[in-house]
């Protein structure tokens, strides 16, 4: 009796395992990691809202060669360690491919194991140079930090939005450090002058001794390459001290808006720099933008969802065009979906993309104005 | 010059804060003789009551205010009554320890309730700013209420604790914990109140810090309440103007070195502060020197 009882037991765990692995045959396994809770959450929850947009939309049309789209996405707090966790768990779950990570600093360390792993990897939103360096596996959808620097010196110069202008930036943070470097080499060639340049790091609540600085220099407009939270608080302090300059920002900002308890009035008027904005009328935009509304109970996808978004399509076309297939292992297909990426060109929401050997992407920027509470194109 | 004073005057509003929290770490310390490092976690539960008072029960800001003193009033002695009597006999050490682990309960349970993702505290007090030298000076309006608010707080316990029968109780509970209960004093109910009036001080200062750095999160009240902690030891720890000058000269300490010697090293100056006290005045600038009977 218990002989039998013991036998039934393995048969039918057998038949788990191999049913398991039937469906796992039938589906590309894609993964993604941001930070779903914690100080960065609202970029992790809108990159993995816009992939799963896009994800709904594929496996609606009939998926990817005929195949579903399983999608699991993984929360790492920004934080490398749990990144890596993260990480390990959907490569135990048999991703072939992972969206992520959202953040940078995650990024570089889930990067370096992935590439050992041979796992693909396209970042909708990790912008720092360290996160492709070195790592032929790590594709990034986002503009690069040194681009968003240059590019920030460029738009400020050719719209003549001010010729004295003042940095705050974190120091302790590689994104923050690295935008700095690129936009004040930028801005010296543009002929801008930087008055002041004030430094914080993570624990900083106390921003006075920045705003004090940037406004006895006389700046007219405050360039922010920083994240949302700190940013709140400078504004905050800033309209306590009655300093009204135009604030600029990158793709960090993006988010401001979602703060809970965060009065909109306060960032009323801030430029930020992104490949993307809601408002645009083009088909894709307004589709998309109606279908996140749906998922999301009418939230306005940022530019951290548009990026999500943009990362399936560009698998998509990449898996296409290598010639990926369910069954096979993330290792045979990283080396496939290498190749094909530096062969696809992409028309997505934030614009026309095509990627270099490095892993880098080229597409042009936008700019959006926070007016009203929502972000309006600048242009 | 007058960004000298800007600077000055950020730096004595944020010593005030400093020094409002100090408060609760020194009069716990006199009498208790127990520092109670959960302190800057009150001052974190405070800052969400009222966040929640605010946002959600739409309460007006006055109410808001004492909602938040009326719920950090109870924890404290909640807090006092479960964590810390029961070990009123035992060694310093494993009542300091007690204490550290009533600091991550509360930040954890912070972090259960509220979650991770910081909430920015809304604009409780919309004073307009104080406007000196024709426009050059600009005082916030919450700057202002802070210091204010510092002075009024410090008034008020040097008239407790020198004229009321309570406050006398205190200072005796703190002078002679043994000869003060043969005198009658009940020095249970002492402490519960020392408990009580230094985690309403929290809640204040819990209002008063997130309304100038408006990020509230569950960690929120750490670096505050070190900081604090250091300007109670600065002061003289259990010395009650010693916490306030104490709060004072660190934030003023804290915003000039960003201001003028390095933005990155101002917390470095607040602790380095604390080495060099400890080093020539072991007791702070007011504290007594006490000599242990043998």
């Amino acid at each position: 009796m218990k002989f039998t009882k013991t036998l039934l037991a393995m048969i039918l765990a057998l038949a788990l395992v191999l049913s398991m692995a039937a469906i796992a045959e039938e589906t590309y396994k894609i993964g993604f990691i941001g930070p779903l809770t914690g100080a960065a959450a609202l970029y992790g929850n809108n990159a993995n809202d816009g992939t799963k947009v896009a994800v709904d939309e594929i496996n609606a049309a009939g998926g990817i060669n005929g195949y579903m789209i399983e999608y699991n996405p993984q929360d790492d707090e920004h934080d490398g360690e749990k990144s890596v966790n993260a990480y390990n768990t959907l490569y135990d779950w048999g991703a072939q491919m992972i969206v992520g990570c959202v953040t940078t600093t995650p990024c570089i360390a889930v990067g370096s194991v992935a590439y050992e792993d041979r796992v693909f990897m396209l970042t909708p939103s990790a912008s720092s140079t360290d996160v492709t360096a070195d790592k032929d596996n790590v594709y990034q959808l986002c503009f690069t930090d040194p681009a968003q620097g240059t590019m920030s010196a460029q738009y400020i110069a050719q719209h003549g939005l001010a010729t004295k202008v003042s940095v705050i930036y974190n120091n302790g943070d590689a994104y923050s450090t690295g935008i700095y470097q690129t936009f004040a080499a930028e801005a010296e060639a543009q002929g801008l002058e930087i008055v002041s340049t004030s430094t914080f790091t993570d624990d900083t609540t106390d921003f006075s001794v920045q705003v004090t600085d940037a406004k006895n220099a006389g700046a007219e407009l405050v360039f922010l390459p920083i994240y949302y939270t700190p940013a709140s608080m400078i504004f905050q302090q800033a309209a306590q001290m009655e300093y009204a300059p135009l604030f600029f920002g990158v793709d960090g900002m993006d988010g401001i808006l979602g703060i809970e308890g965060f009065d909109t009035s306060l960032a009323e008027g801030v430029l930020l720099l992104t490949p993307f904005a809601a408002d645009a009328t083009d088909d894709l935009t307004v589709n998309f933008v109606a279908n996140f509304g749906a998922l999301t109970n009418g939230e306005i996808p940022s530019q951290f969802a548009a990026d999500g978004y943009d990362c399936v399509y560009a698998l998509k076309a990449a898996i296409e065009l290598a010639g990926v297939t369910p069954d096979m292992s993330a290792e045979d297909a990283c080396d496939l979906l290498i190749a094909a990426m530096q062969e696809i060109e992409i028309e997505g929401l934030t614009g026309n993309m095509t990627w270099a050997d490095n892993g880098e992407v080229t597409k042009s920027p936008k700019a959006v104005r926070i007016e009203n509470g929502t972000y309006v194109s600048a242009d | 010059m007058v960004s000298f004073l800007t600077y000055l005057v950020n730096g004595i509003s944020l010593g005030s804060v400093y020094a409002i929290i100090a408060l609760g770490y020194t009069m716990v310390y006199g009498i208790a003789k127990m520092l109670n490092f959960a302190h800057g976690d009150v001052i974190m539960i405070g800052g969400y009551m009222a966040y929640c008072a605010a946002m959600y029960m739409k309460l007006p800001v006055i109410v808001c205010v004492l909602f938040a003193m009326v719920i950090c009033t109870l924890l404290g002695i909640l807090i006092e009554r479960f964590a810390y009597k029961p070990l009123r006999m035992a060694t310093s050490l494993a009542v300091l320890i007690t204490a550290i682990g009533m600091s991550y309960l509360l930040q954890n349970a912070a972090l259960l309730i509220w979650g991770s993702t910081p909430k920015s505290f809304p604009q409780l007090f919309n004073f307009g700013s104080m406007k000196l030298f024709d426009g050059e000076m600009i005082i916030p309006g919450t700057s202002v209420l802070t210091i204010a608010a510092n002075i009024v707080i410090m008034l008020l316990l040097t008239w407790f604790t020198g004229k009321t029968k309570m406050g006398k109780a205190m200072r005796a509970v703190s002078e002679d914990k043994g000869a003060a209960e043969l005198m009658g004093i009940n020095v249970n109910q002492t402490i519960s109140t020392t408990f009580a009036i230094g985690s309403a001080l929290a809640a204040v200062a819990g209002i008063l810090l997130c309304s100038s750095y408006p990020n509230l999160m569950p960690t929120t009240g750490s670096m505050p309440g070190i900081k604090a902690f250091t300007a109670a030891v600065f002061g003289g720890i259990g010395s009650i103007p010693g916490a306030m000058i104490g709060g004072i000269l660190l934030g003023i300490i804290e915003i000039l070195g960003k201001a003028y010697v390095s933005q990155e090293l101002g917390d470095a100056f607040v602790f380095a502060v604390l080495i060099v006290v400890l080093l020539v005045k072991p007791t702070g600038l007011l504290g007594k020197k006490i000599h242990e009977k043998v």
